[in-house]
Order: structure tokens, then C-alpha cells, then sequence
């Protein structure tokens, strides 16, 4: 758990594990956490969106965080967790392995994302942050989701 | 006592302004929508001071001023007209009409406290 | 979290207020009306945005409201006769005074060439000249100048002032209070008052009613005269005033002589010295605005987000209700007649709920009306084709989304309407028609939809040509031959487009199959009908509520989905012999005579998984737009019930052939199918239902 006072720079952040990789986002984002339950396939729906999902009547869309960052899919398990997150007015489900701490970070901590191949990583990831276990990269949570209105395809 | 200010103005933009202004500075404020409506309000309230506009449907200022001078009870109330101008003609035709006095707009909020006081005596 | 409405934000929504009414009053003013209510009414209309807009100090609308204001005044007046020439000024002088509120509102800022095109327009109606603009406070200032000019002119104050004041019965009747005035003099310096017995009225005599009281007072001040007369500012004209300084010796050598009376500036009773600025303090309206319970039409603003918030939640509660009824039967719990009574009970509570709320919702549609009335005023200007919009029903109600998302869509039919369906007015006359076109906008309530017509007098669709070009795009086999009807039909679908068009007011290359998509994503259809010569017409009917539909739950590939009611026809189990294989993978249903085409729709949505199909499916036939027929192959039919329709806009996007989601009894998310465009995909099956842009050259009988 967070290791310091909240000071007023500190950021936080929920912490999780998607494809053997620990992300972050900005815990003003996240609306609740919940076990998987089944999803309604959507019909020519990229890889990564599984689904809709029923959250207390509201229609979800569930993202395979893994599979969106061009990982591995996430393969099922009891373990795994939806992390219910909002952009704006835009509810959405990210599929994770597991959820693993709240981060307190001071702002100054979060570096520049360090030069990555992936075109997709360029532009959802924000930043990164040292950790013990090493690194966790910072998600921004519009760039993950599906564009409002554009047709998938 | 506090002072009771009618306030009179078909524009509800104008009506919020003139209350803010009025209860910012410690008098009761009441508004109407349109002449006719703001002397069932006269009638009603008794107010120690009427701010009214010129252009407003049912019954305009002028209306309104005649009615409150015609009448019988609170007729020598202080009259103020929201007057979009401070062209001569239009102060001259206030005052002809039984206005107290006038209030250019766009008012600041000093310029209409102090015309009341002026009118009124109040201290607020 | 909604925030309070600050009264800026109040004088935004007024100011729609006041535009609509502008508008309408405009428009009976362009229909004939003169009767002093309307002009006035417009008059006033103007007035309320400038007065408004003076306050938040918005200097560019206040001056074009001006200058709108005055040559609405000459009309009011009876100075300016209203010719059709003044009348379209009029119109379009509206139209860019909502411009520069919308820009005001944004905080944005209009090119000023724009508004100078449209004052000149203002300064060419007869009988108005430009008059200098006073606000009384502008930034120079000029009433202040005066005081100063004063003081400067008499820099040897005298010491003081004697004044007479002997007040007439009307300083009384204006309201006016002497005290008031002569504690104003105190204010300024010390002060002798002597009352004036000369004056003294005969007790007795007639006069009783009038006081007939004066004063002479001695004032020993530094303040100039002209600080002096302010203060008898309202009384000019309503009492003997005689302001004299004091004789005091010796005068310095002043070439400038005080300021005598006559030289009281007129425009004394300006901003006051110290001229603070006319915007007052933009804070929050501590009471807020939500309440004015007041007035002939007790209405109540609320933010739409809490009526979504609202609805939503409504949803939802039908939803649970469904769950509930569904566990119960689960549990062979519905014979019990109590709990079937309560749950049942619940459910049409929960129903008259939802109605009363999506009620709130309901607007009329004449504000959208008048935005397309110009809409067509700037069409006609740009293609130089004279038109009128007549609107019929504008106080039909309908839900605010659906006003909101129409207004695209029907933008593009008025454009359309007017550049392409419309001749132009010589050729009109040509064909003996009036010179100025007519398209007729209306709305009307028929069994639980709501029907939107857009008519046009033009010259209606060029039927062989639009034919040609389909099957040059091989949109349609060649030798087919199709009626009138589907031939209009052929509008719709992707690959015809309006973006080649020549006037100056496509280039967006928006086609008819973007509108359709948008009245389909309403839960609406739209069709055609047109007779060369005498013009075309187009109809969309949407549902009367965004909520709930009633549809038909259906197995797809092992999936739940549900078809909307209003789209199936009949639902049928082929005979072995009826179905017909055509190529590879389409086949043909053989029905009374007639071959339809089937799609099957597991794959037009990507389910291929091949084991989850029955083997005998059924077949549920729709009808497309313009009547055209086709059959979707479903692997089963289950029940008919109402769903809570659930979009998926909000949280993810479009899905091809999908329209909405539902949350079915057994917690299951059920999609709800577009029949239309799974039928239309079946049209183009090459892509998925993707929009093709392309450069048709336009399909009516366009006069280029």
C-alpha cells in the first residue's frame, strides 16, 4: 500500500498485471473492480474488445488489456479481474490477470516512456514509473479504448 | 429596515443581475417579467423603490409608471427606468413620465446602489 | 456533481429564448403580419440580447445588436416600409446575431469581415442612418470628460455656493424627496439651510395639495458646480433652481469663466467618476436557477445530465424488474398468484415511471424547424435558387436526442432539397411554376411513431439516370429491372453520394446512406417517393421513445439476439423445396409466387463457428426500406417481449448490423439487430458494412 503521506504532487495510481506486465492508471479512473463474468461477443469487434458485459443493467465493453498492447491474449483464469474504468462518459472493462497495489507517487517520479518499437505503446502509454519489482508503465485510458463512433472494422 | 426593491424587467438575465446586486448589498429584492405583472407585485409588496425597464410585453415601463402614479397607495414611491441609453430625449421622456430617475445599462454595480441611496436615503 | 448556473450561463439560455422568438416572429412578419404584438415582439427580442449582452460587456454583439435594434426601431415606428428586400435582411440579420451569441458563448471570435457584410446590409435600409452608438461608459469615456473639463475651468473654487431651490408639485410627483436632496448637499461641504418663507402657500387657498415649500441654502464646498447640479440631475425641469458661487475676492486672472448653468453638461448624469466597469462580477448565482416557479408557463430548467442519469436509472430498474420475474419463474414461483400480482404490479409501475420520464425529455421540434427554415435561406443564397420552407406540426413533441441527431440528417436534405431537388427559377417558370420554390418540413404523431416529411415542389428523381449509374457500379445486375420504388431505394445505398455536385454547398460528399444511418441508429426508417416534375418526398418514422422496443428474441449461431418487432413481416419454416441455392453461399426463398433473397445472418455478423448452426433454420422476412423484401436466417425464434433498448454509443461505438444492446431476464446481454443493414450489407457484399466514398454526379434533374 502506499508507503507515504499524500502529499499534494502525489499522484495514485491502481496498479495490475496484464500479459506478465505491470500497468497503471490513474486511480481517479477506476470505478470498481470485479471478478469476470461472461461477455456477449460483438460482431467484427478487434481482437482485444471480448465483449459486453452486464454491470448492474449498464451494457460494458471489455477490453483484453494484454491482447490491446499486441501481447499474448489473456488466457482464462478464476484469478482474472475486470478493472471497471471511466473516461468522460465512457464506461469501460479492462481485462487483467491481476490487480496488485494503489501507488502514491510524487509527479516528479513519472519518467518519459523510453523508446519503444510498438506503435500502439507510443501512444497509450504516457509514462513510466520505477518500481521495486521494476517498472510499471502508465496507461492512458483514452487512447486504449475504442473511439467513440467510428465503426469497428 | 431593509429596503424593499421591485425590480421589473422582462429578461430574467437582467432580473438576476439587478437581485445579486440588490441582496449583495443588504436589500430585499423582488422581481417581475412584465408590467403587468409587476404591478400585481406593487401591490402586493409595497416596495420603497420600483426599478423598472421600457420595453416589455403586456405593459411597458411608461405603463408602469403611470399606473403606480394614477394609483391610489405608494404612489409617490421612487421610480427608476433601466434606460439602454443617456440620450436627453429618452431622460426627458422618464421624467415626463413620472420617473424618479434612471439607470443607464450595462449598470455597474455601484452606479445602481448609489442612484437608490440617492432616491431613497437608504443607507443599505 | 452538476455545477450551479452562473448568471452568464443564464443569459446563454435566454438568449435561445429570445433567438426562437426573433425567428418566429420574423417569420409571421415575412407571412404578413404587422400588427404592432409581432413587431414589437421582434423588437424587444433584440433589445433583451443587447441589453444582456451589455452587461458581460460582449462589445461586438451589443454593437450589431444595435444597429439590428435601430432598424427594427424605424420599422416599429412606421419610418421603414418592410419590402421583401428589408424583410430577407431582417432574416438574415437574425441569423448572424445567433452567430455572434453562439461565438459570444464559446468565447470564440467571428471574422469582423463578416459582421461589417451584414451591417452594410443594415446600413442600406432606407430611413435608418447609423447613429453614434453611446453606451455612457465606453472607454473614452467622454461623459467624464466634462466634470473635468469643469474643474479645470474654474481651478479658484469660490469657496462655496448659494443655492435656491424651490421645488414644483411635480418634483413631489416623481417620487422625489427634497430632504434626500439637500442631505446630499450636506454630503459635499457644510451647509446652511434657510427656508424660504416667501413662498409659503395660503393654507386656506386651493393649492393645499401642493407644499410650495423653498429653500435657500449657503454650501461652503470645494466641489465644482457641476458636482453641485448632479446632484438635482432628476429634478431638471421640476423645481427653480439658482446656483450662485459666492462673491469671493479676488478672482484669479481666469480667461475661462465658471461654469454658468446653461453650460450643465447634458450628459452629466454619465458614469459616475470613478467609472468602474460596466460588467458586473461574473459569480455564481448563489440561489441558483433552477426554480422559476413564477409566470404563465411554470417551467423548470434542469440539466439534462441528471434526466440521463435518470433514465438510465429507470432502465435499469426495468431490467432488475425482468430479472425478477424471470427468477421467479426459474423457481416455479409464478403460480403463486400474490407474488405474480406484486411482481406484475412492479413491472407497470416501473413502466409508468419510465414514461413520465422519457415525457420529460419531449420538446417540440420547432426550434430544429427554424434552424432549417435557415438553413434553406443560405442554401437558396448560395445556389442562387429562390426557395421558401413552409413547417407543418413544429409543436410535435419528440425525445431531445432524437431532435438533436435529426439535425444533421436533415440539414443534408434541405441542402439537398434546395441545390439539387429545386430548378432553378427560370427554368421553374419555364415548366409554369411559381419562381420560388416550396419545401414543405413536417411532423406529425402517427400510432406510436413519430413521421418527419421533407417535401420539395422541384422536378423530382431522374429515375433512368440513377438506374444507369447503378448498374454501372454494379450496384444492380444489369438486366434487373426495378420499380420506381426500389429505384429511389437505390439512393441509400453506399456508393451513391451528392459530392460531385456543383454549387457551393456539398464538397462534404455526405451521401443519403449517412442520413440513413443516422435515422436508423434512432430505431427509424426513411423512404422516398418522387414523380417527375412535380418534386420528391421523403419520410422518416421513428419511434415515439428511445427506451424500449417491443422484439422478437432470436438464437444466431448459439447467440442471443433480439429483431425489432416493426421490421419482421412473418416468420417462416421453409420446406425443403423452397429454398433455392444461388452461387456458393447465397440462396433464394421461393414465397407465394415471388423470389426473395435470404442472408444468412450468423455470417453477415462474423459467427462462423459451423456447429452451432441448426439444421433447419428459420427464416424471419423483413422489409427493407422501399419495400424491398429479403429473409434472415436465424437458427431459432423464441418469444416476443419488450426490451429496455441499452446503446451502445456511449461506452463503445457502432457495430455493424447491430443497433443497441438489451439486458435480457437471465442477466444475458442480448444485441439488438439493424435488419436493414444486414439487409443492405447483403447489397454490397464485397465490404463489410463500411461507407464507400464516391464521385456520382448528382441523380435528380438538376439544372447545372
Amino acid at each position: 500500500m502506499a508507503n507515504t503521506d499524500l502529499a499534494e504532487t502525489d499522484l495514485e495510481f491502481v496498479t495490475f498485471f496484464a500479459g506478465g506486465q505491470s500497468f497503471s492508471i490513474d486511480i481517479g479512473q477506476v470505478r470498481e473492480i470485479r471478478r469476470w463474468s461472461p461477455v456477449t461477443p460483438l460482431p467484427h469487434a478487434p481482437d482485444e474488445v471480448l465483449g459486453v458485459m452486464n454491470l448492474r443493467g449498464s451494457v460494458i465493453p471489455i477490453y483484453d488489456l494484454a491482447a490491446r498492447f499486441g501481447l499474448d491474449r489473456t488466457p482464462e483464469s478464476p484469478r482474472n479481474v475486470v478493472v471497471i474504468a471511466m473516461h468522460g462518459s465512457q464506461t469501460v472493462g479492462l481485462l487483467v490477470e491481476a490487480v496488485s497495489e494503489i501507488l502514491s507517487v510524487g509527479r516528479e517520479r513519472i519518467q518519459e516512456t523510453p523508446d519503444v518499437r510498438s506503435d500502439t505503446a507510443r501512444q497509450t502509454i504516457t509514462g513510466v514509473i520505477t518500481v521495486d519489482e521494476g517498472m510499471t508503465r502508465v496507461i492512458d485510458l483514452a487512447a486504449v479504448v475504442q473511439p467513440r463512433g467510428k465503426a469497428a472494422a | 429596515m431593509t429596503i424593499k426593491v421591485l425590480a421589473i424587467d422582462d429578461s430574467r438575465t437582467i432580473r438576476s443581475l439587478v437581485q445579486k446586486v440588490m441582496e449583495d448589498a443588504g436589500f430585499d429584492c423582488v422581481c417581475a417579467e412584465d408590467g403587468v405583472d409587476g404591478i400585481a407585485r406593487f401591490a402586493e409588496v409595497t416596495p420603497d423603490v420600483v426599478i423598472t425597464d421600457i420595453n416589455m410585453p403586456k405593459m411597458d415601463g411608461y405603463g408602469v409608471i403611470s399606473t403606480i402614479r394614477g394609483g391610489e397607495v405608494n404612489q409617490s414611491v421612487p421610480i427608476l427606468v433601466l434606460t439602454t441609453e443617456s440620450a436627453d430625449h429618452l431622460k426627458a421622456r422618464a421624467r415626463a413620465a413620472g420617473a424618479t430617475g434612471w439607470i443607464v445599462k450595462p449598470f455597474d454595480d455601484e452606479t445602481i446602489i448609489s442612484v437608490i441611496r440617492r432616491v431613497t436615503g437608504a443607507r443599505g | 456533481m452538476a455545477p450551479q448556473s452562473s448568471i452568464r450561463d443564464t443569459f446563454f439560455e435566454e438568449c435561445e429564448d429570445l433567438l426562437e422568438a426573433l425567428s418566429e416572429g420574423l417569420a409571421a412578419m415575412a407571412g404578413g403580419a404587422r400588427d404592432t404584438e409581432t413587431v414589437n415582439a421582434v423588437f424587444r427580442a433584440v433589445h433583451s440580447v443587447k441589453g444582456g449582452a451589455g452587461a458581460f460587456a460582449l462589445t461586438e454583439l451589443v454593437a450589431f445588436a444595435h444597429r439590428f435594434e435601430t432598424v427594427l426601431d424605424a420599422i416599429r415606428s412606421g419610418t421603414l416600409d418592410v419590402t421583401s428586400e428589408v424583410m430577407h435582411t431582417m432574416q438574415r440579420s437574425a441569423d448572424h446575431l445567433a452567430d455572434l451569441v453562439e461565438a459570444a458563448r464559446n468565447e470564440d471570435v467571428l471574422a469582423p469581415d463578416v459582421s461589417e457584410a451584414f451591417l452594410a446590409n443594415l446600413d442600406l435600409c432606407p430611413g435608418t442612418e447609423p447613429e453614434p452608438f453611446d453606451t455612457g461608459d465606453t472607454p473614452f469615456d467622454f461623459a467624464a470628460i466634462p466634470l473635468d473639463f469643469g474643474d479645470d475651468a474654474a481651478p479658484a473654487a469660490p469657496g462655496g455656493y448659494v443655492i435656491r431651490f424651490r421645488p414644483k408639485p411635480r418634483l413631489y410627483q416623481n417620487g422625489h424627496d427634497p430632504s434626500l436632496l439637500i442631505e446630499a448637499l450636506h454630503a459635499l461641504g457644510s451647509c446652511e439651510v434657510v427656508l424660504d418663507l416667501s413662498v409659503l402657500p395660503d393654507w386656506e387657498g386651493p393649492d393645499a395639495m401642493s407644499p410650495g415649500l423653498g429653500w435657500t441654502l449657503r454650501l461652503s464646498t470645494q466641489e465644482s458646480e457641476t458636482v453641485l447640479r448632479e446632484i438635482f440631475d432628476f429634478v431638471e425641469g421640476l423645481c427653480e433652481l439658482d446656483i450662485s458661487p459666492f462673491d469671493v475676492a479676488p478672482e484669479p486672472e481666469d480667461p475661462l469663466p465658471l461654469v454658468a448653468a446653461p453650460l450643465v453638461p447634458a450628459t452629466g448624469f454619465g458614469a459616475p467618476p470613478p467609472a468602474a466597469s460596466a460588467a458586473p462580477k461574473q459569480d455564481p448565482a448563489p440561489g441558483g436557477d433552477a426554480a422559476e416557479g413564477r409566470g404563465p408557463k411554470p417551467t423548470l430548467r434542469v440539466d439534462l445530465d441528471r434526466v440521463d442519469r435518470l433514465i438510465n436509472s429507470v432502465g435499469e430498474l426495468i431490467i432488475n424488474q425482468a430479472m425478477i420475474a424471470q427468477r421467479l419463474q426459474d423457481m416455479a414461483l409464478a403460480s403463486d398468484e400474490d407474488v405474480s400480482l406484486h411482481v406484475e404490479d412492479y413491472r407497470l409501475l416501473a413502466r409508468d415511471i419510465q414514461e413520465a420520464v422519457m415525457a420529460i425529455r419531449a420538446q417540440p421540434v420547432k426550434p430544429l424547424f427554424q434552424r432549417m427554415s435557415r438553413i434553406l435561406r443560405e442554401a437558396a443564397e448560395a445556389t442562387g435558387k429562390s426557395a421558401r420552407l413552409l413547417t407543418f406540426g413544429e409543436n410535435t413533441e419528440v425525445d431531445k436526442t432524437v431532435i438533436e441527431r435529426l439535425a444533421d440528417p436533415l440539414t443534408h436534405m434541405i441542402r439537398n432539397a434546395v441545390d439539387h431537388g429545386l430548378e432553378g427559377p427560370d427554368a421553374r417558370r419555364a415548366a409554369g411554376k411559381d419562381g420560388t420554390g416550396t419545401i414543405r418540413l413536417g411532423a406529425a404523431h402517427r400510432s406510436g411513431s413519430v413521421i418527419i416529411t421533407i417535401r420539395d415542389d422541384g422536378a423530382g428523381l431522374n429515375r433512368p439516370r440513377i438506374l444507369d449509374i447503378a448498374r454501372r457500379k454494379g450496384l444492380v445486375a444489369p438486366e434487373t429491372d426495378l420499380a420506381d420504388a426500389e429505384i429511389d431505394g437505390l439512393l441509400f445505398l453506399p456508393g451513391f453520394s451528392t459530392a460531385s455536385s456543383v454549387s457551393n454547398l456539398s464538397g462534404r460528399g455526405v451521401g443519403l446512406d449517412v442520413v440513413r444511418n443516422a435515422v436508423a441508429a434512432l430505431g427509424g426508417r426513411i423512404s422516398i417517393a418522387s414523380v417527375p416534375g412535380q418534386g420528391t418526398e421523403f419520410t422518416i418514422s421513428l419511434p415515439l421513445t428511445l427506451a424500449v422496443m417491443d422484439g422478437m428474441v432470436v438464437s444466431v449461431a448459439g447467440h442471443t439476439m433480439v429483431v425489432p418487432i416493426t421490421s419482421i413481416l412473418e416468420t417462416i419454416r421453409p420446406a425443403p423445396g423452397d429454398l433455392h441455392r444461388v452461387g456458393t453461399d447465397d440462396s433464394l426463398l421461393s414465397i407465394r409466387g415471388r423470389f426473395i433473397p435470404t442472408v444468412d445472418v450468423a455470417r453477415s455478423l462474423g459467427f462462423t463457428d459451423p456447429s452451432a448452426r441448426a439444421e433447419f433454420p428459420l427464416l424471419l422476412l423483413v422489409e427493407g426500406e422501399n419495400q424491398s423484401q429479403c429473409a434472415l436466417v436465424v437458427d431459432a425464434v423464441h418469444d416476443q417481449r419488450q426490451v429496455v433498448i441499452k446503446g451502445l454509443d456511449s461506452n463503445y461505438g457502432q457495430v455493424p448490423g447491430v443497433s443497441a444492446a438489451t439486458v435480457l431476464g437471465d442477466g444475458q446481454i442480448a444485441l439488438i439487430l439493424d435488419p436493414d443493414a444486414i439487409a443492405a450489407h447483403r447489397a454490397s457484399p464485397a465490404a463489410p458494412v463500411a461507407q464507400r466514398p464516391s464521385s456520382l454526379p448528382d441523380l435528380h434533374h438538376g439544372q447545372h
